[in-house]
């Protein structure tokens, strides 16, 4: 049954349409793997086996009625941030321990419009705040490749799943690397959309200026798969684009012969690991050899970009977060005794210590006599960052650079030393403040064997052009063979 | 720059968080620490820099005021922490 959870959603889609496995054998696969494997890894936080049995079956029949969708019958996981219809969606909070959403989210809706069966929810930084996963109040995931090294985080639980094979493919967010730096600890494929690109109606809001939801996947053929679904135009966000959804999967195998591919110095720096450095090295000498050109470029105010998310996501924040006061759903401190007591404990009880440093960060950065010193100084800061790649992609159709500075990190390395944890985005925000796409995708892995990942950024609705330069990376690179051992033993 | 408990108190209360003394003790330190790297951002010359609030030029997006969701009848008694009669329930707002 092993074998079914090995395939990817492009592979089992493809057996299902041939008849070889149901919905509901893949179903089972999945289940009996995660009761395995996960109670270790902790990479869901919610398993909706019920749920997922009866969609398994409905599925099933509309196939054998001769219908026809892109996901009919696929058994996919979502990052618990994501509102599901009647099921727990608990964001790695205790404050939304027990919130049950009424709706689902766009994305969510697209999926299941297309036939995908929700297995569960996973695991996250609370709040989306994190590089580690650790800051979760349901406990940290691990990483499936070594189980005392953290998975990355945000989005480390959809990580973690898709890489111990506990789904078909999941959906993360990124708000300054949650979908690509995971995707990259854990060797697997990761796309952070353009801003805009995904509707995130139903997304829990951390920073929304910088929020994107994206697929983390198996291979590059899978996230083109599940860009495509859930991508396009909805009302019910004001900031989602009303560009046309382009056909990402068409053009991927057409290589990057006379594609200008832009290395940027400032993303290979003093200080970052030299396995990362020399595998990424070598995936950009394959790009060459495939008949890319390849053009060193500079993005000069790449340095500012840390703090100037370290201002804009916290105000952000600090504003999102104001809802949750334990009045209408969610966690409530019932031993308060008055209105405003009740807001202010349960605040400090429903929430961890790094969604508290983030809410006090954010609401000084935007308090009285202190706005233009911080946020509108950040603001102006973004808006260099920003040209920094508008001028770049004047000359180059993709950038492409290392995802993160080094392999996966210990549990318990960073998580008391919150700048120390804040630098292991460094490469990633970037693209968040700008607004574009980029895609993770495996270059290999260390000595040790712990899994390296490079992004390939692309301008504003790219994401076809990157897509097309990491599939040519996945071929020839051969990655996509490679496992973590985790469950293979326990059949 | 180094925040006073003062200060940190301010904005816990600005933000609705009471603090222990320890959470006090340790955003304090973390806080100047962050703000301190923060301050990189005054080496950018930005006088003749606009803002940038958002990756896309798009402004002034309206839509149909027509109810999208509709709310489970059981929504409220599943979520809500209390509640009576079909009502949430606070504690006391007005004092005496």
């Amino acid at each position: 049954m092993n074998d079914i959870c090995f395939l990817t959603l492009s592979e089992l889609m493809a057996a299902m349409d041939k008849g070889d496995v149901t919905s509901a054998e893949a179903v089972e696969a999945y289940l009996g793997r995660i009761s395995k494997v996960d109670p270790e890894l902790n990479s869901y936080v919610t398993v909706d086996a019920d749920g997922a049995r009866k969609a398994a079956i409905e599925a099933d029949q509309r196939r054998a009625n001769g219908e026809k969708a892109p996901l009919l019958g696929a058994p996919l996981a979502i990052k618990d941030l994501m509102a599901t219809s009647g099921l727990r969606t608990a964001c790695g909070s205790k404050i939304l321990e027990n919130f049950v959403p009424p709706y689902d989210s766009f994305a969510v809706a697209k999926l299941k419009e297309a036939g995908a069966v929700i297995l569960g929810k996973t695991n996250m930084d609370e709040f989306a705040m994190g590089s580690s996963n650790e800051t979760s109040y349901f406990g940290p995931v691990k990483n499936p490749w070594n189980m005392e090294k953290i998975p990355g985080g945000s989005s480390g639980g959809s990580a973690a799943a898709v890489a111990a094979d506990l789904c078909a493919a999941a959906l993360g967010s990124d708000t300054g690397g949650s979908i690509r730096q995971p995707a990259s600890l854990c060797g697997i494929v990761g796309l952070k959309p353009t801003y805009g690109r995904v509707s995130r109606f139903g997304l829990v809001a951390f920073a929304s200026s910088l929020d994107q939801i994206g697929p983390m996947t198996k291979d590059i053929r899978d996230a083109a798969l599940l860009t495509g679904i859930i991508s396009g135009h909805d009302p019910m966000d004001s900031t989602c684009a009303e560009e046309p959804v382009g056909d990402y999967l068409s053009g991927l195998d057409k290589g990057v012969e006379g594609m200008t591919v832009g290395v940027p110095d400032e993303y290979f720096i003093e200080g970052m690991d030299p396995e990362v450095e020399s595998k990424v090295r070598a995936a950009i000498e394959i790009l060459g050899s495939k008949g890319a050109i390849i053009k060193r470029i500079s993005l000069p105010h790449t340095k500012y970009a840390v703090p100037t998310y370290y201002v804009i996501a916290p105000a952000e924040a600090s504003s999102n977060l104001a809802r949750y006061d334990g009045v209408r759903y969610g966690y409530r401190d019932m031993d308060a005794d008055g209105l405003f007591p009740m807001y202010l404990s349960t605040r400090n009880k429903g929430f961890g210590s790094e969604v508290k440093r983030r809410i006090m960060l954010g609401t000084y950065a935007l308090s009285a006599g202190y706005y233009d010193a911080y946020y509108l100084k950040a603001q102006k800061a973004r808006t260099l960052i920003k040209r920094d790649f508008q001028k770049a992609f004047e000359n180059v159709s993709v950038i492409v650079a290392p995802t993160a500075p080094a392999p996966a990190f210990g549990l318990g390395e960073k998580i008391n030393d919150p700048l120390k944890m804040y630098l292991s985005d460094i490469f990633t925000i970037s693209a968040n403040l700008a607004g574009i796409p980029g895609v993770s995708v495996p270059c290999g892995l260390t000595k040790k064997g712990e899994p390296i990942g490079l992004q390939i950024l692309g301008s504003y609705f790219q994401e076809a052009s990157t897509l097309r330069a990491a599939r040519t990376l996945e071929k020839e690179i051969g990655f996509s063979d490679e496992k973590p051992r985790i469950g293979i033993q326990t059949g | 720059m180094k925040l006073t408990e003062k200060e940190v108190r301010h904005v816990a209360t600005l933000a609705r968080l009471r603090l222990t003394q320890e959470e006090e003790a340790m955003f304090g330190g973390q806080l100047s620490q962050i703000l301190d790297f923060i301050g990189a951002l005054n080496e950018l010359d930005t006088a003749s820099v606009e803002p940038m609030s958002h990756a896309l030029d798009i402004t002034n997006v309206y839509r149909d005021d027509a109810e999208n969701v509709k709310f489970p009848a059981d929504f409220w008694r599943a979520n809500a922490p209390s509640q009576d009669f079909g009502h949430l329930r606070v504690p006391k707002i007005i004092e005496g």
